[in-house]
């Protein structure tokens, strides 16, 4: 961590205008434990390093540790507002490696709460970077939903964050009774919150001219520097890889990409409350197709018999004390499976050596790669726009640093 | 991704431009492989970036894998994608393990792909890699004065003592 705090830029010369100041990382602004080594020129930034690093926590080691069923709870903590998505992410690698076909009802389930965290997600950074530019009022607003959604996580899976609701065939549990018309009348609300939110913000002076022509990097050096998700579709690329490559249920679901222009904070800003909207008619959408049949595969080698089985069916137990045990063996083998994720392509690699327990787990984060991309976003503009890039960039540091 | 097919007709026409680069190629669970010369991971993936009609020209993920016992024991994994053809495909050079305290090299791909950069640094920190002209090459997440490689697959879960201040006045 510390090599990259040189002191270039810095001259030993009393007229020298060029000052360097340490930015974090115990600041809200840096959203998460986020260290920013930052060379001023008046109010200029000059240069800047990223430190990241302080909440490394090697799960990525610790996964090697664990049966494959384990590894789920554990990946859940990496990028901690988008834990489905991690879920997904392992799920899906481990269900490609054995080879196991998930049913129907759980793609649109996995589909349905994918999007719920979507939307939880892009809330939570809109809060937040709103609050960073003085719209305090926005945090609350936003938190309003994300509580909606958070209800019905805990509805449908018993825990509000990091859930474990998926597992390696499917989800866990089936939705419970009530879920769908809660989760309709939150799919019918959100457009109008939505709505709510642009008035209060496509229309404040402030917040335009701290949005708008700032943070610009062009769509070449952004697909250079390996940037995806929301930025990369501010900056005019259409690439989504919902509709680009084939996984889950999103083939028969009808959405549109929303993509910028010019590629500045504003369009960022676009972007991503244009995607709420698109994610809520996903999950509607969801809930009109959700069809019926089982919600997790049925083959036993791999899955949890049912509870209900176990006291009158001796390979039931025999299976569920395997399964429980040692877990399940994964022949040999590598994966590398992305999905679209709140912030761009999060992908997860899995090697397996044909024990019960992953050989590697890594994980393509994408705040990670993103970060890359703030030097070029921030260097030359002004600091209070340096913090108003960083808000946009939309990093989470759990996933940074995993 | 190519498939079967697709793949043998990338290496060979890799192959005629830079004989002896690939060593073999592998197609399993939809995912296309190849594994090529470490010597000549530079050429190989320029020449798939820039190679009209091919244009695997973004670097989605750069990690590495641990493959103890087998020899060489170390992967460094390239996943490519192509934008056009929506085609994803993974370049492994396999890296041996020099021995006691020497570490492994390859050239790095930063001049190819900026987004290495941070990538490279991490395969370093975790595997003890050393990235060829990478330009910063130091540990990312791990503090500066780490000792070992924490991810290699025989470096101990919990390999490091924690030691709690707590416990030590009042415990012993």
């Amino acid at each position: 961590m510390a090599s990259d705090v040189s002191t270039k830029g810095f001259v030993d010369d009393p007229t020298s205008e060029v000052m360097t100041v340490n930015v974090g990382p115990h600041h809200p602004a840096t959203h998460g434990v986020l260290r920013l080594v930052v060379d001023l020129e008046g109010e200029v930034v000059r240069e800047l390093r990223p430190v990241i690093g302080y909440v490394h926590t090697g799960i990525e080691k610790s996964c090697e540790d664990k049966s494959y069923w384990k590894v789920i709870p554990f990946v859940e903590r990496m990028d901690y507002v988008s834990y489905f998505f991690q879920m997904e992410a392992f799920c899906g690698a481990v269900e490609r490696l054995i080879e196991l076909e998930i049913p129907p009802r759980a793609k649109y389930l996995r589909t349905l709460f994918l999007e719920l965290n979507r939307i939880h997600s892009h809330l939570v950074w809109l809060g937040t970077t709103a609050l960073d530019l003085g719209a305090i009022s926005m945090l609350w607003y936003c938190f309003r939903e994300r509580d909606r959604i958070l209800d019905l996580f805990e509805m449908a899976t018993g825990q509000r964050m990091h859930t474990r609701y998926f597992q390696v065939g499917g989800v866990i549990e089936d939705i419970p009774l009530g879920f769908e018309e809660k989760c309709r009348s939150f799919v019918e609300d959100m457009p109008v919150r939505v709505g709510q939110y642009e008035a209060l913000l496509d229309r404040n002076e402030v917040f335009l001219s701290r949005t708008k022509g700032v943070g610009i990097v062009s769509r070449e050096r952004l697909l250079e520097l390996g940037v995806t998700g929301p930025l990369l579709r501010a900056a005019g690329e259409p690439w989504d890889l919902r509709k680009t490559f084939d996984y889950l249920a999103y083939p028969e679901m009808d959405f549109k990409i929303p993509v910028g222009t010019v590629g500045d904070n504003y369009d960022r800003y676009r972007c991503r409350v244009a995607e709420m909207v698109e994610s809520a008619k996903i999950v509607g959408q969801c809930l009109d197709a959700l069809p019926e049949g089982p919600f997790i595969a049925e083959d036993r080698k791999y899955v949890l018999p049912p509870r209900s089985e176990l006291p009158t069916s001796m390979e039931s137990l025999i299976h569920h004390f395997k399964l429980v045990t040692e877990g399940y063996r994964v022949g040999p083998g590598e994966i590398y499976y992305a999905i679209e994720g709140p912030r761009g392509e999060l992908g997860c690699f899995v090697l397996a050596d044909g024990s019960s327990k992953p050989a590697r787990v890594h994980f393509r984060d994408s705040s990670f790669v993103n970060l890359q991309a703030f030097r070029d976003m921030a260097v030359d503009s002004y600091v209070a726009d340096m913090i108003c890039s960083l808000g946009m960039l939309d990093p989470i540091l759990g996933g940074v640093d995993r | 991704m190519p498939d079967a097919p697709g793949l043998e007709l990338i290496r060979q026409e890799i192959e005629r431009d830079l004989p002896g680069s690939v060593g073999g190629t592998s197609y399993e669970h939809g995912c296309a492989a190849m594994i090529v010369d470490p010597e000549q991971i530079l050429a190989v993936l320029g020449w798939l970036k820039e190679t009209p009609g091919q244009n695997y020209g973004f670097l989605s993920s750069l990690h590495v894998a641990d493959y103890l016992p087998a020899e060489p024991r170390f992967g460094v994994h390239y996943e490519l994608l192509n934008f056009d053809r929506r085609e994803r495909l993974r370049v492994k050079a396999m890296l041996a393990d020099p021995g006691e305290d020497a570490l492994p090299e390859i050239d790095s791909v930063t001049a190819l792909f900026p987004t290495a950069d941070a990538q490279e640094r991490e395969s370093y920190d975790f595997f003890g890699i050393v990235f060829r002209g990478h330009p910063n090459l130091t540990r990312i997440l791990l503090p500066d004065d780490y000792v070992g490689w924490p991810q290699r697959r025989d470096f101990p879960v919990g390999g490091e003592p924690v030691t709690f201040t707590y416990n030590e006045h009042n415990r012993g």
